[in-house]
């Protein structure tokens, strides 16, 4: 076991995979200038023919991404901060999520789109969207937020080895942190969920970097004598609704920590299946912590007041045990 | 050759030093904490912005970048309601909802700054498909960066505006860079402005540290898309005197020299103030005119830090404009 940072994770998990794989290679805006220290000696390594600047174009290389990868290669395509991924929503649809469909199962699309997600830090409407919700709408898509650095290693070593579209959301809040990763090869599973915190009295899902906030309002509870199960949802597609109804029967609470916009969310989807499928567990209702349905101001106090944050988390679950 | 009077020069000349020291004191008061966010400052390219911007009327309209501090006071906006924006108060142009990256000063003319690369192109072309479907004679202009040219939404806009015949000039500020890729590395041929030859429009590129080389190209232009005779591409070769975004990121893909160089022999105000000298000015009347405009920073700082922050409510307010269908 070593302890490495989140952003550090990811490094290694590129890094290995284009050790061990000729056909995985990376391209983005100023990646071999490892603008964002998540590329730290890759160019150095393997090459600018394999860690590969782009020009400001995505649709272009995100769709070229798409080509390459049916012929036979493995790209890891970073979009900087996930909402560029907008401009290539597109070839995102039209072409990644559906080829393998449309064609009858006669084009493979192993991709990978890395989507930082930087929000919180006065960047304003464009550059803060979450949106994973927006593009869970849309089926053939597999889309996970690994939020510790042991799953941004496992996971994103999984999706570059998995045949499908796999995008990845990482949250920045989260790539400082640290954790320990396994020496030999890691890789964690799509599709599972995972239980952080045991506990009897409330189920707290959380969805990216909530899973901090989770914690720490579980902590908080835990001194008033409430006992809070956080799950960590992971994968958002597919999502693991098991783990989530199992830890629902145990407790007959929920909430779920989520900080995209809650209108379509991925926290809405959740209380869906649970109000479908675990409705006769439930001891109260369904709680939301998310980001209200407007959109993300620059004033940094306003921005505050509107994303998820423990305090938040705490008081809705104090409702929940009334 | 246009003819450009004295008094012309003295406006140029004080709107180039207005953005000069309006970055100059935000990049500080960001390094000192009181402004916050992503920051890319136009130092450096005074000339382009300014020499653009006074070819244009009060009520014709512009579309700015993430890196358009300058584009407003370039086209005539008052200091103080730009720096409540960038400390996110109540006062700010956008009431604090824009920021850095979003300084439009809609009351002088923009439709917008717009952050996310080669997203503005659309919007000024459509600007100019309204004035020319209106029979106005009104023109739009567009500022858009080196890295913004390879965004599919350049070439999607040239050539709706070209088959179009759109009163629209596209201005291209060639710094050089798109973040830290150089644009020999990004884009397929050296000057940009050949571009335009697959629209069948004029393309030009010009000197953007010299103002009255910008001003003559853009004016020309601008008259010509007044005239109804459609659209045209500018390159302005230029360069940004500060990093990507100031205090953020690494500066390793560009040398101190080069920064150097730029700074002391092609800084558009110094290459300028030698113009105004030449054309009769004398060093003190150049003195004063900036210290006119140290003093309107001073005010504007004092403003701004006066200025209350937005209520709450705010976070709500402009989803929608009220007015429903
Ligand atoms: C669609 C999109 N992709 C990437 C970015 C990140 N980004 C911000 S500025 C920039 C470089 C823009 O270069 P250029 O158009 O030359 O403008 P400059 O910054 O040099 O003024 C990039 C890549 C973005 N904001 N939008
Ligand atoms: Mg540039």
């Amino acid at each position: 076991m070593r302890t490495v940072s989140y952003i550090q994770a990811v490094t290694e998990a590129m890094t290995e995979e284009m050790e061990r794989d000729e056909s995985v290679f990376i391209m983005g805006e100023d990646v071999a200038w490892n603008m964002m220290g998540d590329c730290t000696g890759l160019v150095e390594k393997f090459g600018t023919e394999r860690v590969r600047n782009t020009p400001i174009s995505e649709a272009g290389f995100v769709g070229a991404g798409a080509g390459a990868a049916m012929v036979g290669m493995r790209p890891i395509v970073h979009m900087l901060i996930a909402p560029f991924m907008y401009v290539a929503f597109d070839q995102i649809v039209s072409i990644i999520s559906k080829s393998t469909y449309t064609y009858g199962g006669q084009a493979r699309l192993p991709i990978t789109l890395r989507a930082p997600m930087m929000y919180g830090v006065s960047n304003a409407a464009q550059h803060s969207d979450r949106p994973y919700a927006t593009l869970m709408t849309i089926p053939g898509l597999k889309l996970i937020a690994p939020a510790t650095p042991h799953d941004a290693k496992g996971m994103l070593k999984a999706a570059i080895r998995d045949d499908n579209p796999v995008i990845s959301f990482e949250d920045r809040s989260l790539w400082g942190q640290s954790g320990e990763v396994p020496d030999d090869d890691l890789i964690v599973p799509l599709g599972r969920a995972a239980v952080r915190r045991e506990g009897t009295d409330v189920t707290v899902v959380t969805v990216a970097g909530a899973i901090t906030l989770g914690l720490a309002a579980a902590e908080q509870l835990a001194a008033e004598g409430v006992s809070v199960e956080v799950v960590d949802l992971r994968s958002i597609v597919p999502m693991d609704t098991e783990t989530i109804l199992d830890s629902v029967a145990k407790t007959g609470r929920l909430l779920i920590a989520d900080p995209a916009h809650e209108m379509g969310s991925v926290a809405s989807e959740i209380s869906a299946i649970v109000a479908q499928h675990g409705f006769w567990s439930l001891q109260a209702p369904i709680a939301r912590v998310t980001t209200p349905h407007t959109h993300m101001p620059f004033n940094a106090d306003l921005e505050k007041l509107l994303l998820p944050n423990a305090d938040k988390i705490v008081s809705e679950v104090r409702a929940l045990m009334e | 050759m246009i003819t450009v009077d004295d008094d012309l020069l003295r406006e140029m000349y004080r709107r180039m030093s207005r953005i000069r020291k309006f970055e100059d004191t935000t990049k500080e008061l960001l390094l000192a904490g009181e402004l916050y966010g992503a920051f890319h400052t136009s130092t450096g390219q005074e000339a382009s912005i300014v020499g653009s911007c006074m070819a244009l009327r009060i009520d014709d309209s512009m579309v700015g970048t993430h890196r358009s501090h300058g584009h407003p006071i370039g086209k005539g906006a008052q200091l103080d309601r730009l720096l409540a924006e960038l400390m996110g108060k109540e006062t700010g142009v956008n009431q604090g909802k824009g920021g850095s990256m979003h300084l439009s000063d809609f009351s002088i003319g923009s439709l917008g700054e717009t952050s996310i690369v080669g997203s503005g192109l659309p919007v000024a072309t459509g600007a100019a498909l309204a004035y020319k479907m209106r029979g106005d004679d009104n023109v739009s202009l567009c500022f858009f960066g080196d890295g913004a040219s390879n965004q599919g939404t350049f070439h999607e806009s040239l050539n709706l505006a070209a088959i179009w015949k759109l009163p629209v000039v596209y201005v291209c500020e060639n710094n050089g860079y798109g973040e830290l890729t150089s644009a020999k590395d990004a884009i397929s041929v050296e000057d940009i402005s050949i571009r335009a030859v697959g629209y069948d429009m004029p393309g030009v590129t010009v000197d953007g540290q010299d103002v009255l080389a910008v001003f003559e190209a853009v004016s020309e232009a601008v008259d010509r898309a007044r005239r109804g005779d459609g659209p045209s591409l500018v390159e302005t070769k230029t360069y940004r005197f500060e990093n990507h975004a100031v205090g953020r990121l690494p500066e390793h893909y560009r040398s101190a020299e080069e920064v150097e160089y730029w700074r002391t022999e092609r800084d558009p105000l110094a290459l300028f103030r030698q113009v105004l000298i030449e054309r009769g000015f004398d060093e003190q009347q150049i003195d004063d005119l900036d210290a006119a405009v140290s003093e309107e920073i001073v005010a504007a700082i004092e403003f701004a830090r006066q200025s209350p922050a937005p209520p709450p409510e705010a976070a709500f307010t402009h989803l929608f404009s009220p007015s429903a269908g």
